[in-house]
């Protein structure tokens, strides 16, 4: 797999959200990614940095532009310090919220991308990775 | 831009939704279109997304407030425009957009305000369902 561009975003307020949502979309327009899997992308980064927003305060978001066996994508990675998740079977869940949102946030994430990837340590911190192929479905 | 402007036509409430909202925008308009309703007694609130090229849950759960405070304010909202990428991510995320109603375009969605509207004010005795047909 090789890394054609590279960037890191902050997130740490709820003005962040818009800017990272255009970044996301700057990069899927950059690889050719047609408008439906743009928006599909850029709606489960932006469920995502929501939910770092809300359960974590805040955290950083690695933007990347990757290819792999001739296939091109956009991974992001979203890394927070927060509390982490505990049992993330269940907040796999539809309709399974700590909070008082709607709980569709990552259910609802890993169904629009190709490839989704959670690791969560309680006290330390969750980090959510997803990739979005050009071609992807 | 803190606001979005909401136009009084009639008995009619009409936005139309410009950018991709902030949250903070988002929250404004849900509680300026409740005051309005209330203020004006207006009927139907018609919301137009055409320009908005992302909705999520967070979006998608504003549409769902607007319209349900506003049917518990004797409005109906009728939703316009939305983009077929959008419609087909909303379903996927999970998000159904229950209680909203939807037209394809502002022309449909304000034929279907009025055909509510003229419903509700004729029949009396109706329920609260919307204008579906049953012919069975």
């Amino acid at each position: 797999m090789i890394v054609m561009t590279k960037d890191t975003m902050q997130i740490v307020r709820e003005q962040d959200v818009v800017p990272f949502r255009n970044r996301v979309r700057e990069y899927a327009v950059k690889i050719g990614m047609s408008l439906v899997n743009q928006t599909k992308l850029i709606t489960a980064a932006s469920e995502l940095v929501r939910n770092m927003l809300k359960y974590a305060s805040g955290g950083k978001v690695i933007l990347e532009i990757i290819s792999k066996n001739a296939q091109t994508g956009v991974r992001l990675t979203f890394v927070d310090e927060g509390p982490g998740i505990s049992d993330i079977k269940q907040a796999m869940q539809d309709g399974f919220s700590t909070g008082r949102s709607l709980g569709l946030g990552l259910p609802g994430a890993k169904r629009l991308v190709n490839e989704f990837d959670i690791q969560s340590t309680p006290g330390t911190g969750t980090t959510v990775t997803i990739t979005h192929w050009k071609h992807g479905r | 831009m803190d606001r979005i402007p909401i136009l009084k036509m009639g008995p009619y409430l009409l936005v139309t939704i410009q950018i991709d909202l902030y949250d903070r925008v988002a929250l404004n308009l849900e509680n300026d279109l409740i005051t309005m309703v209330s203020k004006t007694e207006a009927k139907g609130v018609l919301i137009d997304i055409s320009a908005v090229s992302i909705v999520d849950s967070f979006m998608g759960r504003i549409l769902g407030n607007i319209a349900s405070m506003s049917r518990i304010m004797d409005a109906e909202t009728v939703v316009v425009g939305m983009q077929p990428a959008v419609a087909i991510t909303l379903v996927e995320l999970g998000l159904t957009l229950q209680g909203v109603h939807t037209a394809l375009n502002v022309e449909k969605g304000m034929e279907l305000l009025q055909d509510m509207i003229g419903l509700h004010s004729s029949s009396t005795e109706d329920d609260e369902e919307g204008p579906d047909d049953r012919n069975d």
